[in-house]
């Protein structure tokens, strides 16, 4: 085990006592517009609920509200299920060159806009600036720019489709995504939903619903016709009553393992098509031939971007036994550099927890970890905001397999710390889950990089890399990490008839 | 006096070997006719349980064994197939009567179709995978693999081509299958465990039971190694408890639902969108000259 002091790179630099440069603050100071209400957005127009009442939408680095938007009733989802359906006839049959262009233009505008959702998605979801700013929004736009490009060229994106020259949409879409990437995830659905020709009705999450409502202003913008995409606000209930509906032919739905059960057990029997993007508890392999430095960024990278609210975060940190005291003594020393706080600071690495329900869960989870005898690192010294909802950077070593907090996604900057003495034993340990969303690898060894990516049971292996992500790379899960794929060719299959 | 002719005790077959049920049950056969054919083993949910465990050690072994290699031993399987097609003929007729025209169409039916997933195997991957052109200095590309066990409930008619096509898909693509093989006529699933005995198909990777198809599928979809079910629905009724059972583990399942289809149609049941359900998409990424 070294004890010299680790190599640092400038980012992680910091004072001889191990203490993070103090860095004077760093604002981003773009004006946003946030309405005091927003309404549903239901057949191309912001229209009132009917019967729904209102709820505010926090910031939750202050907890003070920004907006108050809509529980949605049964009533509003049936509206604005009809209203995609009415849209479905023309939107389908519109000439493929001609919904490019909608989707080119909505692209276009995401980009026009960017500063502005970054702000916005940084204010209503707690996540740094530099996130949303470097690849919330940016992959947002691409998804559209991508799948744009796919309008007019479906019948080449798989061999032998039903109808080939014309593969068929599957009508009217529901789509429900969680609070960890709500502009990206509202992108990540719509774009090829549309591509497809399908028409949508989408639903944020409660939490963060301001984005896709941001979103629906661009719509209104570009001209998309009437109806294409629907939007309605709301917790479990108004998903409820779109997985439950009877005139949607397919869901999508990204968020919890424990949730996307009960909807493929609401959809069993029903023609409805479905695609699933769960829960993970990924693995982050690190080998003793790694180059160490790269893959302490790359921990670093999996399990504290975006606070840990990545369902394929890489949460369970397998080191080989050789190198583990090194990369626990880096990694120790790389967390403290990290900056907990303002997320609206251009310097903050970790934000705010998305709401205290969350932040709840998350330290339960800690504290069963303590209990069941694991050992807490964190930056106890780094001082707080004194308003929102906060975690610290935190990793557990002495972690059992059977610990819980290496078994269950906790979805937050937690991380457990486990060692293995061969590639065997690291496999075993790896695919030992019911999850299998990603997995990460670390060597620089090419041969032994293949080897352990082909064994790996997971849909995203990332090798000597982490967490990253593309509008042309599919994106989905293995066993109960769910099934179905987003992004790339495969992804346009959960949209087409087949 | 005439001779006694010598009758075949009609057995699993589970991890390449010939078994009895190990409840020790079995189940009279009848013919069109109502007469008593053949006894044949009643698997238990025990047996499934057992043959569940062979196939995943199977499928491990077959999965690493090279496309090349999957498709040759597959080959051979229709190369005894057309060696003893006499006897699969005879396997059809017995009970459904059918004619013997009818019934050899449906063997070389049969056989081609083993043929045609033989060769699947090494090019399910480049047709359904690719590279993908990501925004960064990355090498990027997405391949399919085999989801792991899946089970083959196979339909009444036409008791041999759709036997062979449902365990054929998944099994090209390196994943293992149990078939649970038709309850009004399992006499061509006996004989195709017989051929496959002799085929060079390892242990494990083909496995089939015989007995009651309800009392059968009903552990099939709560059952934890099991990845996937084919099935080949008698009615909605039957759809409906497998998806609500495979909600709790979120196992893979096709349904094919129609009453009555093409079996002979080679795009709907020999084309990449018939293995494509037992896929799992791979996305790998690692950094190029960053």
């Amino acid at each position: 085990m070294s004890t010299a002091p680790p190599a640092q790179s400038s980012r992680a630099s910091g004072h001889s006592d191990g203490q993070p440069w103090i860095y004077a603050p760093a604002p981003e100071t773009v004006p946003v517009h946030i309405r005091p209400e927003y309404d549903l957005f239901i057949g191309g127009a912001f229209v009132p609920s009917k019967g729904g009442k209102r709820f505010a939408t926090l910031n939750p680095s202050t907890e003070e509200p920004l907006s108050h938007i809509v529980e949605a009733t049964a009533s509003d989802v049936d509206r604005a299920v009809a209203a995609a359906r009415k849209a479905f006839k023309s939107w389908s049959a519109t000439k493929p060159t001609e919904r490019a262009k909608y989707l080119f233009r909505i692209a276009r505008r995401i980009q026009d806009k960017a500063r502005e959702l970054a702000v916005l998605e940084t204010m209503d979801g707690g996540k740094p600036i530099k996130e949303s700013r470097d690849v919330d929004v940016p992959l947002a736009a691409q998804h559209f720019f991508y799948h744009a490009g796919w309008c007019d060229k479906l019948k080449y994106a798989a061999p032998h489709l039903p109808d080939g020259d014309a593969p068929r949409p599957l009508g009217v879409c529901g789509q429900i995504i969680p609070w960890n990437f709500p502009l990206l995830m509202a992108a990540w659905k719509l774009a090829p939903a549309l591509a497809c020709g399908n028409t949508c009705v989408l639903k944020p999450a409660e939490t963060t619903s301001l984005t896709a409502l941001a979103l629906a202003e661009i719509l209104l913008e570009v001209d998309l016709p009437s109806g294409v995409v629907n939007i309605v606000t709301g917790g479990p209930n108004v998903g409820r009553a779109l997985v439950e509906h009877g005139d949607v032919n397919k869901i999508a739905f990204t968020g919890s393992t424990e949730v996307g059960k009960k909807i493929a057990a609401a959809c069993a029997g029903t023609a409805k098509r479905l695609t699933l993007e769960l829960g993970g508890k990924s693995p982050n392999i690190i080998f003793g031939d790694a180059a160490i430095d790269q893959a302490i960024e790359g921990i670093v990278n999996g399990i504290w971007f975006n606070q840990g609210h990545v369902c394929c975060a890489g949460s369970r940190l397998l080191v080989e036994e050789s190198v583990l005291g090194e990369v626990i003594e880096k990694l120790r020393h790389r967390m403290r550099m990290l900056r907990v706080g303002d997320p609206l600071d251009k310097n903050t690495d970790v934000g705010a927890i998305n709401s205290a329900a969350q932040l709840a869960t998350i330290n339960r989870y800690i504290d069963l970890g303590v209990h069941e005898g694991a050992r807490r690192e964190t930056i106890e010294s780094a001082p707080l905001p004194a308003k929102g909802y906060w975690c610290r950077p935190t990793f557990f070593t002495d972690v059992q397999p059977s610990h819980t907090i290496a078994r269950e996604e906790i979805f937050g900057p937690v991380l457990a710390v486990m060692s293995f003495r061969t590639p065997e034993e690291a496999l075993q340990r790896a695919n030992n889950t019911p999850y299998g969303l990603s997995a990460g690898v670390w060597t620089d060894k090419g041969s032994k990089v293949f080897d352990i990516a082909r064994r790996l049971r997971a849909g995203v292996v990332w090798c000597n890399t982490f967490n990253k992500f593309d509008a042309a790379s599919p994106f989905g899960g293995y066993r109960e990490s769910g099934f179905g794929r987003e992004g790339g060719r495969h992804g346009l299959l959960a949209y087409l008839q087949h | 006096m005439p001779r006694i002719p010598v009758t075949k005790t009609c057995k699993l077959y589970i991890n390449g070997a010939f078994l009895r049920s190990e409840s020790g049950r079995s189940l009279a056969i009848v013919n069109a006719d109502g007469q008593v054919i053949a006894q044949i083993a009643h698997a238990s949910r025990k047996d499934l349980r057992d043959a569940a465990e062979h196939a995943v050690a199977g499928q491990v072994k077959w999965a690493a064994a090279t496309a090349y290699n999957r498709g040759q031993v597959m080959y051979r399987i229709a190369e005894i197939m057309e060696s003893r097609s006499s006897e699969l003929v005879e396997a059809i007729r017995t009970i459904e009567g059918s004619s013997a025209i009818a019934a050899k169409r449906e063997v070389e039916s049969s056989i081609d179709r083993v043929v045609c997933f033989a060769g699947w195997t090494d090019k399910i991957l480049q047709v359904l995978g690719n590279q993908n052109p990501v925004a960064g200095p990355y090498y990027n590309f997405t391949v399919p693999e085999p989801t792991g066990v899946v089970v083959v409930i196979a339909p009444d008619a036409p008791s041999l081509l759709a036997l062979v096509t449902l365990v054929c898909a998944p099994v090209c693509a390196g994943n293992a299958v149990i078939a649970i093989a038709s309850d009004r006529n399992p006499l061509p699933a006996v004989a195709l465990g017989e051929i496959l005995a002799t085929s060079d198909v390892p242990a494990g990777v083909i496995n089939i039971l015989t007995g009651q198809r309800a009392e059968l599928i009903a552990h099939v979809s709560t059952h934890r190694e099991i990845n996937a079910i084919s099935a080949a629905v008698r009615d909605p009724g039957e759809a409906k408890a497998l998806q609500l059972g495979v909600a709790e583990n979120l196992k893979r399942v096709r349904l094919i639902s129609e009453p009555k289809p093409d079996w002979t149609d080679d795009d709907q049941f020999a084309g990449p969108w018939s293995i494509e359900p037992f896929l799992e998409m791979k996305t790998i990424w690692h950094p190029c000259g960053a």
